[in-house]
């Protein structure tokens, strides 16, 4: 019963998003503001509606009621409440309600809160856009992956799964569910579909804002500075949900890697990198008047390819291991795909003309220019994943072969790229608007470039022969030493025209200008994450071996020695297999490392899980084979030595905290005085 | 020469011819057997396996597959490995058994060859989509501010 | 700095972009969503209908026998994907072993056996333990996977002897019963 009130509220949720669309452009045709106002309240209400739906799905699942079939395939006994409530996105259906709660959680906010609210003019067409999207992924909620359907079976014993009874069929009252995927029972799963999803959905916003704006022909940026704040917390969640996927993924997968150029992670990946270049093309319209189509290009492409990632890893066209299983919301998908590009790209192409801004470059060297290459490297980067996630597709088409593309040829291709803008991030800070020549760059640039020589004169020293990690390092290094620079000198300038001493100038600078100085710290997290892919991307060392009881082997550095293994049972039936495997250094000191295999017989599966120790320098990375019989006295391991990888987890945490840092709003009184 | 002797001669050259024969298939056994791959390592195994995705599975090399079905086909490159096949001889047997989607890459035949041009095509666009931009939207000489060589204070601070 | 010949001759900026420019993006786009349509339709399950014609194709059994389609006279021929490694696999072996046996001796019907992305010692294993002698193949280059389009396995596809698509069963038959009725024997 109270689950047809949760699929109720979801269908009136459903005939109001129309009802908000129409009332909408009638009042857009009548010139009538209170239709526009009613179809905007109905847009708001969407959210606490679609609340409902979920709070009902959420107390389904966590009281067990295993005749709804998605509650029986997500929640077993014996999960933990904290993985009960996360199962609300552990399968299609969940994580499709999910989706369109928070679609409508932040399309009430852009009309409720903020410079979006105050955006009158835009409202109605931002309503229809919205409430379009909307629309769609509530139909595949309510007639096609419905979570509040339950299981029946006929007379002649067939298990039948609907909403609505069919006709000569029992309700079915299952005793225990199947419970998630072992491999998705982790912190990992709480944490990384919410931000990712957060981040997706933040992006309609801009995308609405565009939209409207091309529609009406305003040809200002005011629906760029409205948006900006989403923009950057989209970007911000979504950073936030690619980082902590890859960090699931080393924690549990057990191959020792952090991202494997997976088509669904590129999929992911693909918003972001447009995303990004999004951010900092912003910048050259508010200062220069320039890129304005560019911007109206990026805002709409950002969200298309969302929806085209969402449509990818759903509907089972991309070979994953991340898809979901195979699902008939593929066509529907598609027609919203096919709907919202020809929108975007037909209004775009409308309007062309119309939008052009008035900005002038100035020399190659200047800071616009830099801009431009780096808006260039990400798109280029963007278009060569593209390429990589497509072409299997194309593949099988054209020719009925199927192909893979892996990871080797996403980094020869994107890594000299990537390093280009790490090389463009190093110089931008000392480069300057409007005219600059070679030679100014290189007065600027050649003290904080001498002094970031030292650091491959250091490494060489001590040792290191690999050229691609020295210059990784060097390029690095030389980005630090560079921001360093420029902020000693501009403090230093600043603390000495307003006679402040060094310290309070250096917090007053920071403080009153977010954007530029958060922008600084997401750079130097970006750093810090290079040191990391460096390390692991050039001097990670593997092995599989087989260790007895009692024969150490070494390993780099270290000595490994297998002190044997033993299994428990757990109430919920699993077993628990761990492995003790004393890892001695060569300096003396050791530490032990226990790598786990936990069996999950009623699923008749297992996951390994690695066991890591932790240091700036490297992890020691230890997986218990489980594929190769184990006892007491003898067991296979693979054994990994990460180098720097710690890095790549706290550059992250940096890049986070300079994202919030750029979007916390200074006070009212400083605001005129930040430009980045 | 009396028939004889001359049959004898013969029998003599083919005995001779025939324990030759026999001294080289045994050196040429031996050298074989010396140069046989001692059992190849996990790791050995692993370098191959790296390189080839599983058949069944989405998107996962062999080195790090749990299935038994991956556990078979890793015992099959070390069966090969150890018979002396080289890395590329045990590539090619998978695809004959499995397909090109086996390979990391797809091999440079037909349509594939789009992968592999796509991305210079794709910079080179770049490349001439941005100096076309460059160019028209420079400042014009008249109008250019002049070159400043030291960044001014106030640009800093902005 | 005005002067007014460049004046003159800079160019009145035309409201709309031509015509072509449309176009040309039109067909690209349209390049694109045709393209992910039909990957689509292509990875559905049952992408194949029934009635569909089937190309002749010709494998090359465990023990050496090459049985081509072309060759089989209109002959209904059952094509069984399987693979030593798939548990459910298992369940079907003994059925199809039995119907086998009954419809041989009429000489209408061939049991033709593919053998998915295995490897070939597993798959005899699994042949002699379930006792299997109608014609077995390994699916090479995972070309006839790849002709029927399989979604996984075992799946089973009943060609009719005017080359067409007669029958679909994606998963194991559960019953003797079962295959016989799909296999119009009942």
């Amino acid at each position: 019963m109270i689950a047809n009130l949760g699929f109720g509220f979801l269908f009136i949720a459903f005939l109001i998003s129309l009802y908000a669309i129409a009332t909408a452009s009638y009042g857009i045709r009548t010139r009538s503001s209170v239709f526009t106002e009613s179809a905007r309240i109905a847009a708001e209400v969407e959210f606490p509606l679609i609340s409902l739906s979920v709070v009902i799905l959420l107390g389904l699942m966590l009281s067990s009621q295993f005749q709804y079939t998605y509650v029986f395939r997500v929640i077993s006994q014996d999960m933990p409440l904290l993985l009960k409530i996360t199962a609300l996105w552990g399968g299609q259906s969940g994580s499709l309600l999910f989706w369109v709660w928070l679609l409508s959680g932040v399309t009430a906010a852009s009309f409720m809160w903020g410079k979006t609210k105050q955006m009158k003019q835009l409202t109605p067409w931002v309503v229809i856009v919205t409430m379009t999207i909307l629309a769609f992924f509530l139909f595949m909620v309510l007639f096609l992956e419905n979570p509040f359907e339950r299981i029946w079976i006929t007379t002649a014993g067939q298990v039948v799964t609907s909403f609505i009874q069919p006709a000569g069929t029992y309700p079915v009252f299952p005793s225990a569910g199947i419970g998630l995927n072992p491999l998705l029972r982790n912190l990992g799963m709480v944490l990384h579909p919410p931000m990712l999803y957060l981040g997706f959905v933040t992006f309609l916003i801009p995308f609405a804002y565009a939209l409207a704006s091309l529609i009406t022909g305003k040809s200002d940026s005011q629906w760029l500075q409205v948006t900006h704040g989403w923009s950057l917390a989209g970007w911000i969640f979504l950073s936030a949900g690619l980082v902590l996927g890859s960090r699931w993924s080393y924690d549990v997968l057990g191959w020792g890697g952090y991202w494997s150029w997976d088509p669904v992670e590129i999929a992911a990946l693909m918003p972001w990198l447009t995303a990004t270049a999004f951010l900092h093309s912003v910048i050259l319209e508010e200062r220069r008047d320039l890129f304005k189509r560019w911007n109206y290009v990026l805002a709409l492409l950002t969200f298309c390819l969302v929806i085209l990632g969402t449509f990818l890893t759903r509907s089972g066209v991309l070979s994953s291991v991340h898809a979901f299983s195979e699902s008939s919301i593929g066509p529907v998908f598609f027609v919203l795909i096919g709907l919202i590009l020809v929108v975007s790209l037909g209004l775009l192409l409308w309007r062309w003309n119309q939008l052009a801004g008035s900005g002038e470059l100035g020399s190659v060297f200047s800071r616009e220019s830099f801009f431009l290459f780096n808006n260039i490297l990400f798109i280029c980067i963007f278009l060569i994943c593209l390429t990589g996630v497509l072409f299997p597709i194309i593949s099988e088409v054209f020719t009925g072969q199927q192909v893979t593309v892996g990871a080797q040829w996403y980094k020869s291709t994107t890594g000299p790229l990537f390093g280009l803008l790490l090389i463009l991030m190093a110089i931008v800070p000392l480069s300057v608007w409007g005219a600059s020549t070679v030679k100014g760059l290189g007065k600027t640039l050649w003290k904080p470039a001498a002094v970031s020589l030292l650091i491959p004169l250091v490494l060489f020293l001590f040792g290191l022969r690999s050229w691609e990690g020295i210059l990784g390092f060097w390029l690095g290094g030389s980005a630090l030493c560079i921001l360093g620079f420029d902020l000693l000198r501009t403090v230093g300038a600043r603390s000495h025209a307003l006679h402040e001493p060094f310290l309070a100038a250096c917090f007053r600078l920071i403080v009153g200008n977010h954007r530029r100085y958060g922008g600084y710290l997401v750079h130097l997290g970006i750093v810090l994450m290079a040191l990391g892919i460096i390390g692991m991307e050039f001097f990670q060392v593997q092995t599989q071996v087989t260790l007895n009881k009692g024969t150490p082997v070494s390993f780099k550095q270290f000595s490994l020695q297998f002190e044997g293994l033993n299994t428990l049972t757990l109430a919920n039936s699993n077993e628990i297999t761990e492995a003790q495997i004393v890892v001695n250094q060569s300096d003396g000191k050791f530490f032990t490392l226990s790598p786990q295999v936990e069996n999950y017989p009623k699923l008749s599966q297992s996951v390994t899980i690695p066991a890591v120790r932790s240091t700036l320098a490297g992890d020691v990375y230890i997986v218990l084979v489980d594929w190769q019989p184990f006892s007491t006295s003898s067991a296979t391991f693979r054994v990994y030595y990460n180098p720097l990888v710690a890095w790549l987890w706290i550059g992250a945490v940096v890049l986070i905290l300079g994202g919030l840092f750029a979007f916390w709003p200074a006070n009212p009184k400083a605001v005129s005085e930040q430009k980045p | 020469m009396k028939p004889l002797q001359s049959f004898s001669r013969k029998v003599y050259s083919i005995v001779i011819a025939i324990s030759i024969l026999i001294e080289v298939m045994a050196v040429a056994v031996n050298s074989v057997s010396a140069q046989a791959q001692p059992t190849p390592s996990d790791d050995q195994v692993n370098v191959v396996a790296s390189q080839i995705y599983c058949p069944v599975c989405q998107n996962i090399t062999l080195d790090v597959c749990g299935t038994a079905a991956c556990a078979q086909w890793r015992e099959s490159i070390h069966e090969k490995l150890a018979q002396g096949e080289t890395p590329a001889q045990i590539k090619n047997y998978f695809v004959q058994q499995y397909g090109d989607r086996v390979l990391a890459v797809p091999p440079r035949t037909g349509l594939n060859w789009l992968l592999y041009l796509l991305p210079a095509f794709i910079l080179l666009a770049a490349l001439i989509l941005s100096v076309q931009f460059i160019h028209s939207h420079r400042v014009t000489p008249a109008n250019s501010v002049s070159e400043v060589d030291e960044p001014t204070k106030e640009d800093r601070h902005e | 700095m005005n002067d007014p010949l460049a004046a003159g001759a800079a160019k009145t900026p035309k409201k709309h972009l031509p015509i072509w420019v449309f176009i040309l993006a039109g067909v690209i786009l349209l390049g694109f969503l045709v393209l992910l349509a039909t990957g689509l339709l292509l990875n559905r399950q049952q992408a194949l209908t029934l009635g569909s014609r089937v190309e002749p194709f010709s494998v090359t059994s465990f023990d050496g026998t090459v049985i081509s389609t072309a060759d089989l006279h209109g002959k209904t021929v059952l094509l069984n994907f399987w693979a030593s490694w798939c548990t459910t696999c298992v369940d079907e072996a003994a059925i199809l072993e039995q119907a086998w046996r009954k419809v041989s001796p009429d000489q209408k019907i061939v049991f033709i056996g593919v053998d998915y992305a295995d490897t070939e010692p597993a798959a005899r294993a699994f042949l002699q333990k379930y006792g299997i002698d109608y014609t077995n193949a390994p699916d090479l280059r995972s070309a006839l996977s790849q002709q029927f389009r399989i979604t996984g396995v075992p799946e089973t596809y009943l060609i009719g002897g005017d080359g067409t698509l007669s029958g679909i069963k994606i998963g194991p038959f559960t019953s003797l019963d079962e295959l016989m009725t799909f296999l119009g024997q009942k």
